[in-house]
């Protein structure tokens, strides 16, 4: 393996300094990061081993109500914390959809936000990657492409981001707490991840050395309690990711949808907001027609990035199921198949 | 290697057969500790790594490796290429008998596909040898890849699988259509898969002067003893090959591979042993996967729905330099009875690394199309699947007209469908619904494997402390060798289980034959219960010819040998036991061989295999398309069932590997480079433990007095077949839609809505 530096800062500035170095990166739990240095798709010159760091495993809620998590909070520990199931339904089903159980012990929070896509050609170095390698090319815009993206690609990058955490996270307006070279600051998730354009390589709103220290919900996502629920279309039952996602929370009130939220995943570079349909069904009743519309509004400007036209139609189908369920109400407790269609079928034991 | 120390637990302690009883694995606590030594656990004194570099490329040539930066890198001794490395006594490309198969041992700069080994790091840690071959940064003349199975002009190989015809024809099928009153044609597609056994293949080689121990997961070690002797021009008792465990094969480690073969070489290149290890991708080219195919069947039936004709004919493809092609269409041979049948194959060459045996070769291929066909005709004819099936049944084998040895087909049918209640199964599809609004669906499909015999040597010994010990290098792949054929060892030399040291897994003992064609607890088994046959009429000479001995003038018929001793048979107050007549004689130990193999005269006679029938119920839900197994039951007939435990696992396992063919398993291969797009276990999706659901398995009795002395047939892939075509039916019948290419993907559904 290339020869690497690797450093364990006491602090979180000591972090920032050294992660601001060219060549350097932050390792957190090496899920996404080890397997990519494995398979020479990352060649850092320096990890700089952020889990160590005081102070960013906490979960804590807020005088006004906002709930921070902090970025080393593990994947497992975030989803089985009762008062945040509780409070954030739909995240914590996302999180224990996503990999599997051994993985979501390790995984981290900031981890989670920044793995990167899972399109096979980036991860095959023989291939022609603009993500990997700028100005190379696309492999994958002619190549097997059946699970890329379906809305926000460019010529030069079809990829989409994995992370099913994200999916519910944008859909509450999550803020991400940046700590950098010029101290702290603070952007919405949804400003966090880049859609390629010409710059497929430049994957979030990141500067070099900047750690995500924490994610923040702010108040009114807990509002949404009552109705949230997320929903992944997968290949096999458990340890897939998705070939379409999608996380829906409404408030009702006096029997109509105040207010909504929608995202998709799987289907861009990006967790996908749908702000568009959200307004479709704000002040709406919860039913079937007002959810197709939602759905058709969501994917208008959906197109096909290769063989994976069906995906358009699935992520239609997937918004009008998830809006259905989480009208229903979400259930007192997280199925046993968290997120999946088959999630209320009795008998499951484990994801 | 400490010695393997086999017990079973005190629960397990019997009198009377061992044969039959549900013993849990012997070696199971070894595994459960960490104990037991697979191949690449060793590490002898000096030990160094070597890494292979595999080409990115499909087809073309290596113009150019740079050594000396690999050689630069701190840590790695050498780098073997073409240009450098040991000579081998034969050109690894001739083909010296019809189970060598050419491998890529460095013989020239050619690529003829993706992840072929083209250089070979040694270093002093894993770390170092991995960056070497990386630093050799190859460059390639790049020829365009050969991929798919229109990939050019296909070809009527000389043989499929094992050494069967290409093409076979009983009756006229063209007749038999013209005449049918309902005929249907349909085409179906299978992905390639790979056998992603969980140990990669490793190897640990060690020279000593002209000796070479090896350390390496094989399914057959006569066979690589002979191919490792041949290569490396030494003598085969110069060479010792250890592989006591092995982490899954399923065919892949039948035979020498290349990359073992290169960690021989390394070692000898470097004069010291050495370690090498596939990485996962790596497995994908080198070591054999299973062919795509695509099968057409057209069928015939008459106005009562019997079969008028049967033409099943596959496309599948082999290596641009090898022959092995996938026999699918032979599956049409046993199943079901029609006046016409007529199998063909067809192939085209590709960039591929050489197609290989995989777990039911051809026969799980063949299954799921020719099972998802039957289920079309049945659907056209109006009639229920599993009334079509009983309607076709065979009572002799249908492409030969021999009866067979035994076939309780017909019990596994009824075993199978009252557990699993069939009898409320609506005819029409799209018909049933669970609480959820999930469509149901339940499939059923016919599962049929040859029963096989190979050759095999056991030795067995009988002990003056009244201990027996019986020897043969078979193999434990998992499937429980450890413990089944010392089972059988037992009841062979007459002692409880405890009392008979059984050797196994290396290299110095009899030939056992090969772990493979599901013939392994069967050939080895028959070896075993003859050598016990054997030692024990040594044995009962002694004390038969003996005055002093109660047992004087009983004769070797008439005593039967159990619990340590022997027994008159018409007199069972008159015994002896093994250590009085040992003793008496004055003798340490007596000693004997036996030897298994298949029956000529009964061959020619029977048609021999085992049987099953396989029912699936799937869930699917109607919008989104996502598939849900939620139960099955299989009902098998495979003669003597020497471990209910492990055969119960096998099926178990062979089912899941069905509805992972039917459902999950793919090799997805750029069309354009010929390279796998998704080398890893992350994305080679095989079922996890949620898509796995009760499963329910049923032996059902079967006594068959011909296929060898055990009555044993093998149980290691029909579980296989059936399955796979009982998953893809019960899709079907759950959502109306016929999905013809596997595995199913969730767009087909939804496309045809
Ligand atoms: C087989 C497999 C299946 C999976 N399936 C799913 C799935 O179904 N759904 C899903 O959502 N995910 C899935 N994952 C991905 C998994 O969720 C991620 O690998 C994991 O969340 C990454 O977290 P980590 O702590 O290990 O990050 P690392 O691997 O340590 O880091 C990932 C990236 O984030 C950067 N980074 C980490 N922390 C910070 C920080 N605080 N600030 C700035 N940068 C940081 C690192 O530099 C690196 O670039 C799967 C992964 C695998 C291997
Ligand atoms: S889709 Fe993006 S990540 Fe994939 S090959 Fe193209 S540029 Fe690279």
């Amino acid at each position: 393996m290339k020869q690497f530096d690797y450093v364990r800062p006491a602090t979180v500035a000591e972090a920032v300094a050294a992660a601001a170095q060219p060549g350097a990166v932050y390792l957190a739990a090496g899920t996404n990061l080890l397997d990519l240095m494995k398979g020479n798709i990352s060649r850092p010159d320096l990890l700089v081993d952020v889990t160590h760091l005081d102070g960013l495993d906490g979960i804590e809620r807020l005088a006004d109500g906002s709930l921070r998590i902090g970025a080393l909070v593990s994947n497992a520990d975030l989803a089985h914390d009762a008062e945040f199931a509780k409070a954030y339904p739909a995240v914590a089903e996302a999180l224990l959809s996503g990999a599997s159980a051994q993985l979501r012990n390790a995984a981290t929070v900031g981890g989670n936000l920044l793995q990167r896509t899972r399109c096979a050609y980036f991860y095959d170095t023989a291939s022609r990657c603009n993500k990997r390698e700028p100005g190379s090319g696309c492999d994958a815009r002619d190549g097997e492409n059946r699970t890329h993206a379906v809305l926000g690609w460019s010529e030069s990058c079809i990829a989409t981001h994995p992370s099913d955490f994200c999916v519910p996270l944008v859909a509450l307006d999550a803020i991400v707490e940046i700590e950098g070279k010029n101290g702290r600051r603070e952007i919405a998730l949804d400003e966090l991840h880049r859609l390629p354009g010409n710059t497929p390589e430049r994957e979030s709103a990141l500067e070099p050395g900047d750690l995500i220290v924490a994610v923040r919900l702010p108040p009114a996502a807990r509002g949404f309690a009552p109705h949230a629920r997320y929903l992944k279309v997968r290949e096999r039952t458990s340890y897939a990711f998705a070939i379409v996602s999608a996380a829906a929370a409404l408030r009702v009130e006096n029997g109509k949808i105040a207010e909504a939220r929608l995202a998709l995943g799987g289907v861009a570079a990006k967790p996908w907001r749908a702000r568009a349909a959200e307004e479709v069904l704000s002040g709406s009743a919860p039913t079937a027609d007002a959810f197709q519309e939602a759905a058709s509004c969501a994917l208008a400007d959906a197109k096909p990035s290769g063989d994976n036209s069906y995906k358009i139609e699935l992520a239609r189908r997937i918004v009008v199921r998830a809006l259905t369920l989480a009208a229903a109400g979400t259930p007192a407790r997280i199925p046993a198949l968290p997120a999946s269609p088959f999630a209320s079928t009795s008998g499951a034991m484990h994801a | 290697m400490p010695e393997l120390n086999l017990t079973s637990a005190p629960a397990h302690l019997r009198h009377g057969s061992s044969i039959g009883q549900p013993l849990t694995r012997r070696d199971g606590v070894l595994k459960v500790k960490g104990q037991a030594t697979y191949a690449a656990d060793n590490h002898p004194p000096g030990m160094l790594f070597a890494v292979m570099a595999v080409s990115s490329i499909a087809h073309g040539r290596v113009t150019s490796l740079d050594v000396a930066a690999a050689k630069r890198h701190p840590g790695v001794v050498d780098v073997m290429t073409p240009d450098h490395k040991p000579q081998l006594a034969i050109d690894p490309e001739i083909k010296t008998n019809p189970f060598v198969f050419r491998m890529e041992v460095l013989q020239s700069n050619e690529v003829r596909y993706a992840n072929q080994p083209i250089a070979v790091v040694i270093a002093e840690t894993l770390e170092a040898a991995t960056e070497g071959a990386l630093l050799l940064a190859p460059r390639y003349e790049v020829l365009p890849a050969l991929v798919g199975l229109d990939a050019g002009e296909s070809f009527v190989p000389p043989v499929v699988g094992v050494g069967n015809p290409a093409e076979n024809t009983h009756g006229d099928v063209e007749a038999g259509l013209a005449s049918a009153d309902k005929k249907i044609e349909v085409t179906y597609e299978t992905p390639p898969q790979y056998h992603n056994a969980m140990e990669p293949h490793a190897i640990v080689a060690a020279w000593d002067g002209d000796r070479l121990q090896i350390d390496m997961p094989t399914q057959g070690l006569m066979l690589s003893l002979a191919r490792v002797a041949e290569l490396f021009g030494i003598a085969p008792d110069k060479i010792h090959i250890r592989s006591p465990f092995l982490g899954g094969g399923f065919g892949s480690k039948g035979l020498m591979a290349g990359p073992p073969v290169l960690g021989i070489m390394a070692a000898k290149l470097v004069g010291k042993p050495v370690k090498l290890v596939l990485r996962r991708e790596q497995m994908y080219g080198p070591v054999g996967h299973r062919a795509p195919t695509r099968q057409r069947l057209r069928i015939g039936t008459d106005a009562e729905g019997r079969l008028t004709a049967l033409d099943h004919h596959a496309r599948t493809v082999s290596s641009t330099f090898d022959d092995f092609y996938e026999p699918a269409a032979d599956a049409s041979h046993t199943l079901y009875v029609a006046p016409a049948i007529r199998t063909s194959h067809d192939a085209v060459r590709v960039n591929t690394g050489t197609p290989l045996f995989m777990r039911a070769p051809g026969e799980a291929t063949g299954s799921i199309a020719l099972e998802s066909a039957i289920d079309e005709m049945a659907w056209a004819c109006g009639m229920d699947p599993l009334a079509f099936r009983l309607k076709n049944y065979a009572e002799v084998e249908p492409i030969t007209g021999k009866p067979f040895s035994s076939k309780a087909l017909r019990a596994c049918y009824d075993q199978g469908a009252a557990r699993f209640g069939w009898a409320k199964r609506p005819l029409q599809p799209r018909q049933m619904r669970d609480d959820d609004g999930l469509l149901v669906g339940w499939g059923v499909g016919t599962a049929t494997f040859p029963a096989l015999m190979f050759q095999a040597e056991a030795r067995a010994a009988i002990r003056r402390d009244g201990t027996g010990a019986m020897e043969i290098g078979a193999h434990d792949m998992g499937q429980g060798a450890w413990t089944a054929l010392a089972q059988i060892a037992a009841d062979a030399v007459g002692l409880d289980i405890d009392r008979v040291t059984f050797k196994a897994g290396t290299s110095d003992l009899p030939d056992a034959g090969i772990a493979g064609g599901s013939a392994h607890t069967a050939t080895a088994g028959a070896a075993i219960h003859s050598a016990g046959a054997a030692v024990i009429a040594k044995l009962a000479d002694l004390a038969t010819n003996d005055e002093r001995s109660p047992l004087f003038g009983a004769g070797n018929a008439g005593v039967i040998a159990r619990d340590g001793k022997l027994i008159r048979r018409d007199d069972e107050s008159r015994s002896e036991s093994y250590t009085e007549i040992l003793a008496r004689a004055g003798v340490a130990e007596v000693e004997a061989r036996g030897t298994g193999a298949p029956n000529p005269a009964a061959m020619e006679e029977y048609a021999m295999h085992a049987h099953g029938a396989v029912f699936a119920e799937v869930k699917v839900d109607p919008e989104l398309g996502q598939i849900r197994v939620s139960r099955m039951v299989g009902a098998f007939a495979a003669g003597r069932i020497v471990n209910p435990h492990l055969v119960k696992s096998q099926l178990f396992g062979g089912m899941i590997w069905g509805m992972s063919f039917a459902l999950h398993e793919e090799a997805i291969t750029d069309r354009r480079s010929g390279r796998i797009m998704n080398a890893n276990l992350g994305e080679y999706h095989i079922p996890v433990n949620a898509d796995v659901p009760p499963l329910d398995v049923i032996t059902v009795e079967e006594h068959d007095p011909h296929v060898n002395a055990l009555g044993i047939k093998g149980v290691g892939e029909i579980g296989i077949t059936g399955s796979a075509g009982a998953v893809a039916n019960a899709v079907w019948h759950a959502t109306g839609v016929r999905v013809r290419r596997f595995p199913i993907r969730i767009e087909e559904l939804l496309a045809q809505r």
